[in-house]
C-alpha cells in the first residue's frame, strides 16, 4: 500500500539500500532495547510508598567503558562502510557518456553531447554509465534522482558532477532538492531510461543539431576567442589544444586541474586566473556568454586535442 | 531606576565600599566576576572579527593579485601613523589605571583618560579625513562611490569591501570605546574610584587594549600584504 | 524595584514576601534586575513566539494534505515555512530553556543571590524582544521566503522579501544569547556557594555551562555572517556573487559554523533538565555523574568541528567529506553515553510517574530515535540520498520537538511549584504528555518514510503518490497542537487556583528546594554551605561492589 522504498534502478542503489537497512536495524535495535529496559524498570521499580529508600549503586568504570566503546565500534564500522561506498560512487567510469545539466529558476536544461536538448526530461540508455556535469544559471539548485540514489548541488559559477548507470528501463522522478525560490517544488521532471537501440533512435530522431562541441566551435569564433587563442607560438593567449583535464601551473605557484570550473572562471572572471608567462589582458565575458553558451564552449575546448577534433 | 541600588541602602552597609553590587558576597568576588566577564566578552569579539578575518584570508588566497593591487590603493603612512597613535593610547590608558591603582589624584587619572580619548579621536580623524574621504573622492568605496575601470577591477572591489567592513567595524568599536572613556571620566570626576576600587577602569582598559590589538592585526593584513613600502 | 525590597539581606522568608509579590506594577517587572522575574519575562516572550511559529506549522500541515496544496500559493507557503523555521529556531528554541529555566534556576542551584550581572541580564531581554519584534514586524509586513538558512545567491540577489529586516532581527537577538551565555559562565565560575565544588553541581548546571560556551563562541559568527549577507543584499558588493569572484558556499560554511553548534544549544539544556527529572523521580543518584558531566562538555567542543556534514552534496572535496563524516559519528557517542546513564539511573530506583517524569522518559525514547537517525546523515553514502528530503525534517524534529520541547515542558512542570508557588493539575498534565507523545510520532514518523521515498523538503506541491503519508503527518500535527494548548490553559489556571505548593513538593534534592515556593527576592536568607554531592537521596543500605581493579566510584 505505502511503498517502503523508491525503485532501486541504478548500480549503486542496492549498496546504499543495504547500508540504509543496516542503519534502520541498528536504530530499531537500540530503540527497542532502550524502550524495553525503561519499561521493565518502570514497572519493577515503581514507587510503592512515599518513604521508601533506594539502593546506592556505584558506577563501575567497566560499564561506562563498555557502552562507550561498543557504540564507537559500531560507528567506526558504519563510517568505513559508508565512506567506501561514497568514494566508490564518486568516481565515474572513464567510458561515461557526458551530459550537461543547467539549472535555472525553475527548470532543468539538459544538453546531450551529440546535440539534443531537453527541458525537465532526461533520456538515457540503460546499462551505460552516464556522467552529469551540473551548473546553475542563477541560484543554488540541486539535481536529485531518488531512484538512482544520486544528488548533487547545482552552483552558479561552478561545475559539479555525479554519475550513474541505470539498471532497468522505466520512468523515474527528477527533483530539485535545494530550495531555490517560488517554484522550487515545480522544478521537477522525469528520467526516461530506454533500451540502447531505442535511445539511439531517440538521439537520431527529432531536429538535426550539431554536437555540443561543434556549436561551441562556432561560438568560439563568434565571440572572437580565436583572435587571441590562435594556437600559434608567441600568441598573446595560451593554446587550448589538449589542456582539458591536465594540471596547470598558475602564476602564484599553485597547480589546478583544467576542468569546467576553471574554464568558466577564466571566461567569466579572467582577472582571477593568472598564468605564468602571460599578461592578464583577457577581457571578461560576464554578461555576454550565458550558461548554455558556456557549456558549448567548454565542450569545444574539451574536444581540442582529442581524436574527434575537426581541425581548428 | 536603572542606576542600581538606592544610595540610602548602600550607606547602611558601610562595610561595603561604593560600587559594591549586592548579588555578590565580597568585593573580591565582584572584581573577579567583572574581570572574567570582560575576558569572556573579548573572546566573543575575537570570534566576531574572526568571521571577517577568515573570509578575508580565504578570498585573499583565491584572488591574490587583485588583493595586492587593492592593498596598493591604501596609504601606508597613514596606517602606520594610526598604529603608533593606538599603541600610544594603550600606554596612556594603562597609565590612567596605574594612577588609580597607586592612589593618585582624580585630576591625574582624568588627564591620562582624556589623553587616551584624544589619541582615539586622532585615530578616527586620520581615518575619516585622510583615508576614507580620499577613497570616497577616488571612487573606491563599493556601494557608495565606486568607479569601475582601470585598476578598479572586481577583485579590487572585493578587497575594498573587506577593507571597509573590517576597518569600519573596528572604528565602530573605537567609537564605543570613546563613549566608555567619557563615562569613566565622569565617574572619576565624581570620586567613584580609589586605590581600593577601580575595576571599571581596569575592565575598560582590557577592552581598549583589545581594540588596539585588532588594529595591530588589521594593519599588516590590509596595508602591508602588497609587499611594498615605505611611503607609497 | 522599590526601595522597600531593594535590600537583599533583610526581608525574612516567613513574612510571605516572595519575588512575585515583593513589588507590584508593570514598572517593577519591566525594570527588574531579579533573575527570577527576568526568567518569567522570557517565558512570556518565547511563549508568544512559540504560538506564532506553531500557527505557521499548523497552516503548513493543513496545506500539505493536498498534493497541489490546500491553502496557499507556493509563494505564501514558502513564507510560511521560512517564518516557522526562523521563529522556532532563533526566537523559541535557542532561548527557551536557557533564558527561562536557566535564568530562574542557575543562581538558586548554585546558592547565589542572582546572576553575576543582573543589569546585563535585563538588557539581554530587551535586546531579545527588539530582535523578535523586528522579525515579527517583517513577517507580518510581507514575510521572508528564504528558509531559515538564508542561502545566497537567492537571499542576496533574488528574493523580493524582507530578508534584511529579518536578518537584522536575528542579528540583534544573537547579542541577547551572547550576553546571557557570558552572564552564565561568570555566574557559574564565580558565584557558587562555599562548598559547591564543580563536581557537586547539579548536572543541569554542567549542561548550562556547556551551552553557554557555545553561545559565546558560536553566536558571534552567525552575527558576522548575517551582517555580510545584509551588506551583500543592500550594496551588491559581490562577496557571495560568483560573477565577481565571490563564493556562495562561503556563506554556507560561515552559517553552519554557528548553526550546527546551535542545534546543541537547543538540546544540551534539555539534557540537563532530563538529568534533574530522572534523578528526582527515581529518588536516586545519577548513574555515572562525571561521565554525564564530561559528555556535555565534549558535545559542546566537538559540535564546532562537524558543520560540513550539512554540505556533503555541495561538491566539496571527498577529503572534507570524510573528515566531517567521521567527526559527526564521533559527536554521537557522548549523547549515547548519556542515554545509557539515564536509563541505568532508573535501576533500583523508586520511580513515580508524574508528568515531568513522563516527559523525561518520552525525551529519552524520542531522542534515541532522533539521534540514531542522525547516523544515517553522518554516513556519507546515505546522506547523498537523504539530504534535502523529509528525512532531514523528521530527524531534526525528533530531536528538537521530541527532545528539546518535551524536556522544556517537563522542566516547566517540575519547577512550576517553585516558580509559581502552586501545583498544576497532574492528571491533565499526564494526559497532555500522552497526547503530545502520540501526536508527535504520528506527525513525524511518516516523514522518515517520505524522505527515503525521495520527497524533497520545502515543497509547496508534491507528487500524488506521497499523499497518504502527508495526510497521516498532518493528522498527527493537529493532535500535537491540541497537546500543546492544554498545558497553556491549566498552567495559567493554576497560578490562581492551583493548590499551594510547599518548598519541596517532590521531595527532591537540590538547593532550589530548600527555600520557599515562590522564593524570596534575595533567594537565600543566608548563603548555604554545601557539604554533599548532588542527588544525595536517602539510601536504604550501602550496596557494596566487590573491590576489583577497574571499579571506580564515580
Amino acid at each position: 500500500m505505502i511503498p517502503l522504498q523508491p525503485p532501486a534502478a541504478s548500480t549503486t542503489a542496492e549498496g546504499i539500500d543495504r547500508l540504509y537497512l543496516v542503519l534502520s536495524g541498528i536504530t530499531a535495535f537500540f530503540t527497542v532495547l532502550i524502550f524495553s529496559i525503561i519499561f521493565v524498570f518502570m514497572v519493577k521499580y515503581r514507587r510503592r510508598s512515599d518513604d521508601e529508600k533506594t539502593v546506592e549503586t556505584h558506577t563501575p568504570l567497566i560499564v561506562e567503558l563498555t557502552w562507550t566503546i561498543i557504540p564507537s565500534l559500531i560507528c567506526a564500522v558504519l563510517f568505513v562502510w559508508s565512506a567506501a561506498l561514497y568514494v566508490q560512487n564518486g568516481r565515474p567510469p572513464a567510458s561515461s557518456t557526458e551530459i550537461f545539466v543547467i539549472g535555472k529558476q525553475w527548470m532543468w536544461h539538459l544538453q546531450h553531447a551529440e546535440g539534443p536538448r531537453e527541458i525537465n526530461e532526461l533520456h538515457v540508455p540503460v546499462g551505460v554509465p552516464i556522467k552529469l556535469t551540473i551548473t546553475s544559471q542563477d541560484v543554488i539548485h540541486d539535481f536529485y534522482i531518488p531512484a538512482f540514489r544520486v544528488k548533487k548541488d547545482a552552483l552558479p559559477g561552478r561545475y559539479t558532477s555525479l554519475w550513474f548507470q541505470a539498471t532497468e528501463t522505466g520512468t523515474f522522478h527528477l527533483f530539485c532538492a535545494q530550495y531555490c525560490g517560488t517554484n522550487h517544488s515545480e522544478m521537477i521532471g522525469w528520467v526516461y531510461v530506454m533500451p540502447p537501440t531505442d535511445y539511439a533512435a531517440w538521439l537520431a530522431g527529432g531536429e538535426k543539431t550539431e554536437s555540443l562541441a561543434q556549436q561551441g566551435e562556432r561560438l568560439f569564433t563568434q565571440f572572437g576567442c580565436n583572435s587571441c587563442h590562435t594556437g600559434e607560438a608567441g600568441a598573446q593567449a595560451p593554446s587550448l589544444a589538449g589542456i582539458y583535464g591536465k594540471p596547470q601551473k598558475m602564476a602564484n605557484g599553485e597547480t589546478r586541474v583544467v576542468d569546467e570550473s576553471l574554464l568558466s572562471q577564466a571566461i567569466w572572471v579572467p582577472s582571477s586566473v593568472h598564468l605564468p608567462n602571460y599578461k592578464s589582458i583577457m577581457p571578461t565575458y560576464q554578461g555576454q556568454v550565458d550558461s548554455e553558451q558556456m557549456v558549448r564552449l567548454i565542450a569545444y575546448v574539451k574536444s581540442l586535442g582529442s581524436e574527434e577534433r575537426n581541425g581548428k | 531606576m536603572l542606576r542600581g541600588w538606592p544610595v540610602s541602602e548602600m550607606a547602611a552597609h558601610s562595610a561595603h565600599p561604593p560600587g559594591f553590587a549586592h548579588q555578590f558576597e565580597t568585593v573580591e568576588q565582584q572584581r573577579e566576576a567583572g574581570t572574567l566577564g570582560m575576558w569572556v566578552f573579548l573572546v566573543t569579539e575575537i570570534l566576531f572579527f574572526g568571521g571577517m578575518f577568515t573570509s578575508y584570508i580565504i578570498y585573499r588566497s583565491l584572488h591574490l593579485q587583485s588583493f595586492i593591487q587593492g592593498s596598493h590603493e591604501l596609504i601606508v603612512r597613514f596606517g602606520a601613523t594610526n598604529t603608533a597613535v593606538l599603541i600610544f593610547s594603550s600606554l596612556t590608558m594603562a597609565l590612567a589605571i596605574r594612577s588609580a591603582q597607586t592612589g593618585k589624584s582624580k585630576g591625574q587619572i582624568i588627564f591620562w583618560l582624556i589623553l587616551t580619548m584624544i589619541l582615539g579621536a586622532t585615530f578616527i580623524g586620520v581615518k575619516l579625513r585622510f583615508e576614507w574621504y580620499r577613497d570616497y573622492v577616488e571612487g573606491l568605496i563599493p556601494g557608495v562611490s565606486w568607479l569601475d575601470g582601470g585598476t578598479h577591477t572586481p577583485g579590487v572591489k572585493m578587497f575594498m569591501c573587506f577593507y571597509f567592513f573590517m576597518t569600519g567595524l573596528h572604528a565602530l568599536h573605537m567609537v564605543v570605546g570613546l563613549g566608555i572613556l567619557t563615562v569613566l571620566v565622569i565617574m572619576t570626576a565624581r570620586n567613584k574610584f580609589s586605590s581600593q576600587y577601580y575595576s571599571p577602569l581596569e575592565i575598560s582598559g582590557l577592552y581598549w587594549h583589545f581594540v588596539d590589538i585588532v588594529w595591530i592585526f588589521l594593519f599588516p593584513l590590509l596595508y602591508l600584504i602588497g609587499g611594498r613600502y615605505p611611503g607609497s | 524595584m522599590s526601595a522597600a525590597t531593594a535590600d537583599l539581606h533583610d526581608a525574612p522568608a516567613e513574612s510571605g514576601v516572595n519575588y512575585l509579590n515583593a513589588d507590584y506594577g508593570i514598572r517593577s517587572w519591566l525594570l527588574t534586575f531579579d533573575h527570577k522575574r527576568i526568567g518569567l519575562l522570557y517565558l512570556a516572550s518565547i511563549t508568544v513566539m512559540f504560538l506564532v511559529g506553531g500557527i505557521a506549522a499548523v497552516l503548513m500541515r493543513i496545506h500539505l494534505v493536498e498534493p497541489q496544496g490546500a491553502l496557499f500559493e507556493p509563494e505564501t507557503y514558502n513564507k510560511m515555512f521560512s517564518t516557522h523555521g526562523i521563529i522556532m529556531v532563533f526566537f523559541f528554541l535557542v532561548p527557551s530553556i536557557p533564558a527561562t529555566l536557566g535564568n530562574f534556576l542557575i543562581p538558586l542551584m548554585i546558592g547565589a543571590r542572582d546572576v553575576a550581572f543582573p543589569k546585563l541580564n535585563l538588557m539581554s531581554w530587551y535586546i531579545f524582544i527588539t530582535g523578535a519584534a523586528l522579525a515579527l514586524l517583517a513577517t507580518l509586513s510581507g514575510g521572508v521566503d528564504t528558509g531559515w538558512t538564508f542561502y545566497p545567491p537567492y537571499s542576496s540577489h533574488y528574493s523580493a522579501t524582507n530578508v534584511t529586516i529579518v536578518a537584522l532581527g536575528v542579528f540583534i537577538a544573537g547579542f541577547s544569547s551572547i550576553l546571557t551565555g557570558l552572564n552564565f559562565i561568570v555566574t557559574i565560575h564565580k558565584m557558587r556557594a562555599p562548598g559547591m565544588t564543580w563536581f557537586r553541581l547539579p548536572l543541569f548546571i554542567w549542561a548550562m555551562y556547556a551551552t553557554s560556551l557555545i553561545f559565546v563562541l558560536g553566536t558571534p559568527v552567525i552575527a558576522i555572517t548575517l551582517f555580510l549577507l545584509g551588506l551583500e543584499r543592500i550594496l551588491h558588493v559581490g562577496i557571495f556573487d560568483p560573477a565577481v569572484g565571490g563564493d556562495p558556499l562561503l556563506f554556507q560554511h560561515l552559517f553552519w559554523f554557528y548553526s550546527h553548534p546551535a542545534v546543541y544549544i537547543m538540546i544540551l539544556p534539555g539534557m540537563g533538565v532530563v538529568s534533574e527529572l530522572i534523578t528526582a523521580f527515581s529518588r536516586k543518584k545519577i548513574f555515572g555523574y562525571s561521565f554525564v558531566a564530561f559528555s556535555s562538555l565534549s558535545i559542546a567542543v566537538i559540535s564546532f568541528i562537524v558543520w560540513g556534514h550539512h554540505m556533503f552534496v555541495t561538491g566539496q572535496s571527498i577529503y572534507a567529506g570524510l573528515v566531517f563524516s567521521v567527526l559527526s559519528f564521533l559527536v554521537a557517542i557522548p549523547s549515547a553515553v548519556k542515554v545509557f546513564n539515564w536509563t541505568a539511573t532508573l535501576y533500583r530506583g523508586s520511580i513515580s510517574y508524574e508528568a515531568p517524569m513522563l516527559y523525561a522518559l518520552g525525551f529519552i525514547g524520542l531522542f534515541t530515535i532522533g539521534g540514531l537517525t542522525g547516523l544515517f546523515l553522518a554516513s556519507l553514502a546515505t546522506d547523498v540520498h537523504l539530504n534535502g528530503t523529509y528525512f532531514i525534517v523528521a530527524h531534526f524534529h525528533y530531536i528538537m520537538v521530541g527532545g528539546a520541547v518535551m524536556a522544556y515542558l517537563g522542566g516547566l512542570h517540575y519547577w512550576w511549584p517553585k516558580i509559581s508557588g502552586r501545583m498544576y493539575p497532574d492528571l491533565w498534565a499526564r494526559i497532555s504528555a500522552a497526547i503530545i507523545f502520540l501526536g508527535f510520532n504520528l506527525t513525524f514518523f511518516p516523514q522518515f518514510m517520505l524522505g527515503y521515498l525521495g520527497m524533497p523538503r520545502r515543497y509547496a506541491v508534491y507528487p500524488a503518490e506521497f499523499q497518504v503519508l502527508n495526510v497521516l503527518s498532518s493528522a498527527g500535527a493537529s493532535i500535537l497542537g491540541i497537546g500543546y494548548v492544554i498545558p497553556l490553559i491549566y498552567l495559567i489556571w493554576s497560578m490562581r487556583y492551583g493548590p499551594v505548593a510547599g518548598p519541596n513538593p517532590w521531595k527532591a534534592t537540590g538547593l532550589e528546594w530548600t527555600i520557599p515556593s515562590p522564593p524570596p527576592t534575595e533567594n537565600f536568607a543566608e548563603i548555604p554551605v554545601v557539604t554533599e554531592d548532588a542527588y544525595n537521596y536517602p539510601v536504604a543500605e550501602a550496596h557494596k561492589y566487590p573491590d576489583a581493579p577497574g571499579v571506580a566510584r564515580v
